[in-house]
């Protein structure tokens, strides 16, 4: 299954968050959330343990209400392919500040390592660029994360996807806070917002 | 399409309550699935220069919406049909995790002179699978309640935080009559 020269998770994350500024940042169920737990905690960390299939939408409600905010999902590609359909909502709705990476390792990583439809037949990409979002990148090489991570904070020309090829290593889980309400009332108050 | 309307105080301007409401409570997102029942509410939202009308691929993408929405601090509410309950479910669950207010509006099918039996199944369930899944349920049977039920469910849902789905009953909307 695993592949020479893919990228290293852990590593593709950190290049995504190594200047993230004012970035809000959403995982998707599973590894993708550890990785960005790894990456360092952050207040505006948005850790999923649950809900699979929805960190785009969480992403895309959350581009709409603050629209001069980078918001960047990084999610893997079981979830993304749960949620799929949201691809086109984005593109819809074209939330210039919202910006989607998904890690993929053609695998069900937490289950068990079960192949994903990507290892076989899913082109991401071209399922994104079909949907409707014209900046849909395939990524293979740390230095083009780097340009997508940079592209991130301008956020008048999104919404972008990339799906970036990840080996299928299992790493140590480090693990965020599982604490939901903690995790948004925290993101809501470095907003500004009050508690209710 | 809908006719039958039975109801005598069935008045034709009750989405335009709804919509006076959720302008009121400072509602920005309004996802959607579309639905005939929800049609006018919807034109006054894609028509508002405050609200924004989102149209879904499945009802379930909703409900992750309004999480994400809340979070960036805006305020929304889910437009469906009781058949697209059946696809939230476990999305469901992220409103008691997150602890954001979720409101959502229901046209009901299956309960009231239904002509496809289709619909029969998701309908008859529709109340409880919100309250197996934590989520009150209210519901307007006529015209003449839909705004005092509107205004509980909005007061309830942002400002108790109480998850709150709207059934708007059948016999208000009028039973889906299939002409050859």
């Amino acid at each position: 299954m695993s592949k020479a020269n893919l990228l290293d998770r852990r590593q593709v994350v950190s290049a995504l968050l190594a200047n993230r500024k004012d970035v809000v940042a959403i995982g998707g169920l599973g590894a993708s959330t550890n990785d960005i737990t790894a990456a360092g905690d952050h207040a505006r960390n948005f850790y999923l343990w649950g809900g699979m299939g929805g960190a785009a939408m969480i992403g895309l409600g959350l581009a709409l209400a603050q629209p001069k905010l980078p918001v960047l999902v990084i999610t893997g590609d079981g979830e993304m392919l749960m949620g799929m359909g949201s691809l086109a909502t984005i593109a819809l709705q074209k939330p210039s500040n919202l910006s989607i990476a998904v890690l993929d390792n053609e695998a069900y990583g937490e289950t068990g390592g079960q192949a994903s439809h990507t290892s076989a037949a899913a082109d991401l990409v071209g399922i994104a660029k079909a949907c409707g979002i014209a900046d849909a990148r395939a990524i293979s090489t740390l230095a083009e994360v780097e340009a997508f991570a940079k592209a991130v904070h301008d956020v008048s020309a999104g919404p972008r996807f990339a799906n970036v090829k990840i080996d299928s290593a299992s790493v140590e889980r480090i693990l965020s806070t599982r604490d939901g309400t903690y995790i948004v009332n925290r993101i809501r108050g470095d907003l500004g917002f009050q508690p209710i | 399409m809908h006719a039958r309307t039975d109801a005598a105080d069935t008045a034709l301007n009750w989405p335009d309550d709804i919509f006076a409401t959720l302008q009121r409570f400072d509602v920005r997102q309004v996802p959607y699935v579309p639905d005939a029942g929800h049609s006018r509410l919807i034109q006054r939202v894609l028509g508002s220069s405050t609200m924004r009308g989102i149209p879904l691929t499945t009802e379930e993408e909703g409900v992750a919406l309004l999480a994400g929405a809340w979070t960036g601090g805006q305020r929304g509410v889910l437009l469906m049909q009781s058949s697209g309950v059946g696809n939230c479910i476990n999305m469901l669950s992220l409103i008691p995790i997150l602890r954001f207010p979720f409101l959502t509006l229901v046209t009901m099918r299956g309960e009231w002179g239904e002509f496809n039996p289709w619909q029969v199944p998701m309908g008859s369930t529709t109340q409880g699978v919100f309250e197996l899944s934590g989520v009150k349920v209210l519901r307007a049977s006529n015209a003449a309640e839909v705004p005092a039920v509107l205004e509980a469910a909005a007061a309830q849902a942002y400002n108790a935080l109480t998850p709150t789905a709207v059934l708007l009953s059948q016999r208000l909307i009028g039973a889906k009559v299939f002409t050859k």
